[in-house]
C-alpha cells in the first residue's frame, strides 16, 4: 500500500492542523493521556535525563519527508514537547519521495520511505547506515524486519522483503547483506498487510480467495487500484488465485508472467467486470460507500472511513494470504556531529512506543509492539494486536467511534496477519514494461 | 528618409515589446522547453539530456497511442456536435426570440450561473446523480421505465460525454451569441419580404454570417476536450483513457521526457485541427 500514504497521509495533519476537528482533538488528547499516564511516566525516565548537549540540541532542526502516513504533525508536536528539537515533515506521494531521495540528498535529514523504495534508492547513496548498537530497542524489533521471520518457522514471502534491504556490510555500505550486520539502512517505522476489502451486506456467499475479485457474481462491481506497482502485485494475487499462472516470485516477475497477467486482467475489463479504477484514498472509499463497487483493492484506513460512515466493510482475509508492505527511516548522508546525535535520540524516540501506539490506533503495526503496549489501553492493545473481542467502544486517533463493543478485528491477531503474508510490494526489474503494459491494461 | 523609418519602424518594435515578452516568456520558452525535453532520455528516477528519438518512436509504434488517440477524437467530435447543437439553439433563442435587451441580458447571465461553481464541482456532482442507486436511477425504477438500474449512465463514455457537453456548452454560447447580436435584423426582415421561408433564413442568412462565433467556439471546445485529463478519469471511473491521462500518467512515474513527447505531438494534433477549421472561416475577415 505504498501510496495509501498519499491519500491518507496529505488528509490527516491538515485535519489535525487546521483545528478543525478540535473537538475531536481534544476528546483524543484526554483519551491518550487517561490512556499513557502510567507509559509518560516511564518514558520520562528514559528521556528526561538531562545531558550535556541538552540545550544544544534545542536548537536543532530535522527536517523529514516522507509519504505520509506516518508523517504526521502530531509525530513533529510531539518530538518538541518530549525531545525538545524540531521536526519539520514534508508529506509527498511515493514517487516523488523516490525522486527526491535519489536526488536531492541536500533537501532532507531524515527519509520515510518504504522498504521497496530504498531497494531502489540505496545505491544512489544519499542514506548513511545506522549503528545498531545505538538503537535500544534493536533487540526487540519485529523479526520479519531482522531475519525476514514473524516466528522461527516463518517461510518468507516473495517481493521485496524489508530484511533483504534492511542490513549494509558496513557504515558506507553500498551491498544489502543477509545477516544483521550491525548496519541498518532503514528503522522500520510502519507496517501492515493489504488485502481485499468488500461489502457483506452486498454480498451472498462468503469471500475467500483473491480469484473472486473477477467472480462473474462481482460483474459490473469490482474495482482494482490504478497505481501500477502496486495494482500489478493485486492482479498478481488474483491469477495465481485462480491457478492461472504460477509465478517464480510475484515480486519480480519476467516480461511473460507480466504479459499473461495483464492479458487476463484486461479480458475481464471487456468483459465489463470492473466498475471503475481508482486512484486515490477518497475515490477507494467513495466507490466502496456508495455501493458502486462490492469488491476491491484497499487500504486498511480506507476501510475504517467507510465503517465510520455507519457502511459494513470488511477487510476481508483471504486464504491465499496478504500483500505487505512496509516503511522506515533513514538518515541522510550529510548528518554529522550534534544533528546526528538528535536523529539517532529521535529513532529511539520513535521506537519507545508513543507514535507506535498512535500508528496501531489506526490499524498499523508498530515495530517494537511491546513498548507501543504502553501507550494503549488493555482494551485497544487486545482488538488492535491480539485480535480479542473489545471490551468497550473502539475509538481511532481522531477521536471518532469506530467499532462497538465486542467487535473483532479482520484478520485477527497480529500473528495471524503478519503471519500470512504472500507477498511484499517490490520494485521488479522489468518495471519500465510493466508500466507500459499496464497503461495498455487502463487504455484497452 | 532611411533614418526617419527606422525611427518608426523602432517605435513600433517598443510599440510590440509587452506582448513579445508576454508571449515569449509564457508561450514560446514553455514550449522550446518541451520540445527539448522530449529528446531527452530518463531512467526511472532521473532525467538528463540527450539527443535520441526513442520517445516518438515508442509513441508511435504503440497501439495504445492509436486507441488512445481514436477515443479521444470520438470524445472531441461527439461533444462538438452536441455543444453547437445546444449553443446554436440558445444562442438563436437569445438573440432573435427574446425582444428586449435585458432579458436577454438576464437569459444570458442565467447560463452563466452554473459556472459559478468550479468545474471539478459541475463534474463531481454528476457521480451521485447518475451512480446505480442515484437520483435518476431510482426515478426511472419509480416510474417503471426500467427494471434494473441502468449501469452504463455512470463510469462510461457516456457519461465522460455527458460532462464535457455540461462543461463546454457555454463555450460554444457565448461566442455564437456575440455574432448573431451584430447580424443586422433587417436582413431577416428582407428575406422574410423576398418570400424566404424559416429554414431558408436559418441556411441563407444566419448560419453563414454566425460562422466566425461557431468556429471561435468549435476551437475552444475542440482544445479544451483534446488536453483533458480530469474529466475523463473521473466520468469513466479510470476505466477509459486519453491523450491528457497518458500524459498525466507519465508525469506521474516522473517520465518527464517521454511526457514531453506525448505533449508535442498532442499540440501538433490540435494546431493542425484548428488549422484545418479555419481554412473553413477566415475569422479575421469576418469579425
Amino acid at each position: 500500500m505504498k501510496d495509501n500514504k498519499l491519500g491518507v497521509s496529505s488528509k490527516i495533519p491538515t485535519e489535525l492542523s487546521t483545528g478543525g476537528l478540535t473537538a475531536h482533538d481534544r476528546q483524543r488528547r484526554r483519551l491518550l493521556k487517561g490512556a499513557s499516564a502510567t507509559a509518560v511516566v516511564a518514558a520520562s525516565t528514559v528521556f528526561g535525563v538531562p545531558t550535556i548537549w541538552a540545550q544544544n540540541i534545542k536548537n536543532v532542526t530535522l527536517r523529514q519527508f516522507g509519504t505520509g502516513v506516518s508523517n504526521l504533525n502530531d509525530v513533529g508536536d510531539k518530538v518538541k514537547e518530549d525531545l525538545g528539537f524540531t521536526l519539520e515533515m514534508t508529506a509527498l506521494d511515493s514517487d516523488s519521495v523516490a525522486q527526491r531521495a535519489a536526488t536531492q540528498p541536500k533537501s532532507f535529514d531524515i527519509a520515510d520511505i518504504e522498504y521497496w523504495i530504498c531497494k531502489k534508492v540505496w545505491p544512489a547513496g544519499n542514506l548513511q547506515a545506522m549503528d545498531t548498537s545505538k538503537i535500544d530497542n534493536y533487540d526487540k524489533i519485529v523479526g520479519i524486519f531482522k531475519d525476514g521471520k514473524l516466528t522461527p518457522d516463518s517461510v518468507i514471502a516473495q517481493g521485496t522483503a524489508p530484511h533483504s534491504v534492511g542490513f549494509v556490510d558496513g557504515p558506507d555500505g553500498k551491498q544489502f547483506v543477509d545477516e544483521e550486520s550491525g548496519w541498518m539502512t532503514l528503522i522500520p517505522t510502519i507496517y501492515n498487510a493489504d488485502t481485499l476489502g468488500i461489502r457483506p451486506d452486498l454480498i451472498d456467499g462468503e469471500v475467500t480467495s483473491w480469484a473472486q475479485l473477477l467472480d462473474p457474481q462481482f460483474k459490473g462491481k469490482a474495482s482494482i487500484l490504478d497505481i501500477a506497482s502496486i495494482g500489478i502485485m493485486d492482479a498478481a494475487m488474483v491469477c495465481e488465485a485462480m491457478g492461472e499462472i504460477s509465478y517464480g516470485d510475484k515480486g519480480n516477475m519476467t516480461r511473460e508472467e507480466i504479459d499473461k497477467t495483464l492479458a487476463i486482467m484486461t479480458e475481464a475489463k471487456k468483459n465489463g467486470q470492473f466498475r471503475a479504477f481508482w486512484k486515490s484514498f477518497d475515490e477507494s472509499v467513495n466507490l466502496m460507500a456508495s455501493g458502486e463497487v462490492v469488491i476491491q483493492s484497499m487500504w486498511s484506513p480506507a476501510i475504517s472511513a467507510v465503517r465510520a460512515k455507519g457502511i459494513p466493510c470488511v477487510y476481508q482475509p483471504l486464504k491465499e494470504g496478504y500483500r505487505s508492505w512496509g516503511g522506515g527511516i533513514g538518515l541522510s548522508k550529510n548528518l554529522s556531529g550534534l544533528e546526528l546525535d538528535a536523529a539517532y535520540e529521535y529513532i529511539n524516540w520513535y521506537l519507545s512506543g508513543w507514535v507506535g501506539g498512535y500508528l496501531m490506533r489506526q490499524g498499523y503495526y508498530s515495530a517494537v509492539p511491546e513498548t507501543s503496549k504502553n501507550f494503549m489501553t488493555a482494551d485497544e492493545w487486545g482488538y488492535w494486536f491480539e485480535g480479542k473481542p473489545s471490551e468497550g467502544e473502539i475509538v481511532n486517533p481522531q477521536g471518532v467511534v469506530m467499532e462497538q463493543a465486542g467487535a473483532v478485528r479482520d484478520g485477527g491477531s497480529f500473528e495471524q496477519r503478519m503471519g500470512s503474508v504472500a507477498c511484499w510490494n517490490a520494485v521488479m526489474d522489468e518495471n519500465q514494461h510493466m508500466i507500459r503494459k499496464w497503461n495498455e491494461f487502463i487504455a484497452a | 528618409m532611411i533614418s526617419e523609418r527606422l525611427r518608426l519602424s523602432g517605435i513600433s518594435w517598443l510599440q510590440l515589446s509587452p506582448i513579445l515578452l508576454i508571449l515569449g516568456f509564457f508561450l514560446v520558452l514553455p514550449i522550446v522547453a518541451i520540445i527539448t525535453v522530449s529528446f531527452w532520455s530518463s531512467t526511472e528516477y532521473s532525467y538528463f539530456p540527450d539527443f535520441q528519438f526513442e520517445n516518438y518512436q515508442y509513441l508511435f509504434s504503440s497501439s495504445v497511442t492509436r486507441s488512445v488517440y481514436l477515443k479521444t477524437l470520438m470524445f472531441t467530435v461527439i461533444t462538438w456536435a452536441s455543444t453547437l447543437l445546444i449553443g446554436f439553439t440558445v444562442a438563436y433563442f437569445l438573440a432573435f426570440h427574446v425582444r428586449s435587451l435585458y432579458t436577454q441580458i438576464g437569459l444570458f447571465l442565467l447560463c452563466t450561473i452554473p459556472f459559478w461553481t468550479s468545474n471539478i464541482i459541475r463534474m463531481i456532482s454528476w457521480i451521485p446523480f447518475l451512480g446505480r442507486n442515484g437520483i435518476a436511477n431510482s426515478a426511472l425504477i419509480d416510474m417503471g421505465v426500467i427494471d434494473q438500474p441502468l449501469e452504463w449512465l455512470l463510469f462510461s463514455d457516456f457519461a465522460v460525454i455527458l460532462a464535457f457537453v455540461h462543461l463546454f456548452t457555454l463555450f460554444m454560447i457565448v461566442p455564437i451569441f456575440n455574432t448573431m447580436m451584430r447580424i443586422d435584423h433587417s436582413l431577416v426582415e428582407a428575406a422574410r419580404d423576398a418570400g424566404a421561408n424559416g429554414l431558408q433564413i436559418l441556411t441563407n442568412i444566419i448560419i453563414p454570417l454566425s460562422k466566425p462565433g461557431i468556429m471561435i467556439g468549435s476551437i475552444f471546445v475542440v482544445t479544451l476536450v483534446m488536453g483533458d485529463f480530469i474529466t475523463v478519469r473521473f466520468m469513466s471511473g479510470g476505466q477509459s483513457a486519453s491523450v491528457g491521462r497518458l500524459i498525466s500518467n507519465e508525469i506521474g512515474l516522473l517520465q518527464y521526457p517521454a511526457a514531453s513527447a506525448s505533449a508535442v505531438v498532442l499540440l501538433a494534433t490540435v494546431l493542425l485541427m484548428i488549422a484545418i477549421m479555419l481554412r473553413f472561416v477566415d475569422i479575421r475577415k469576418e469579425l
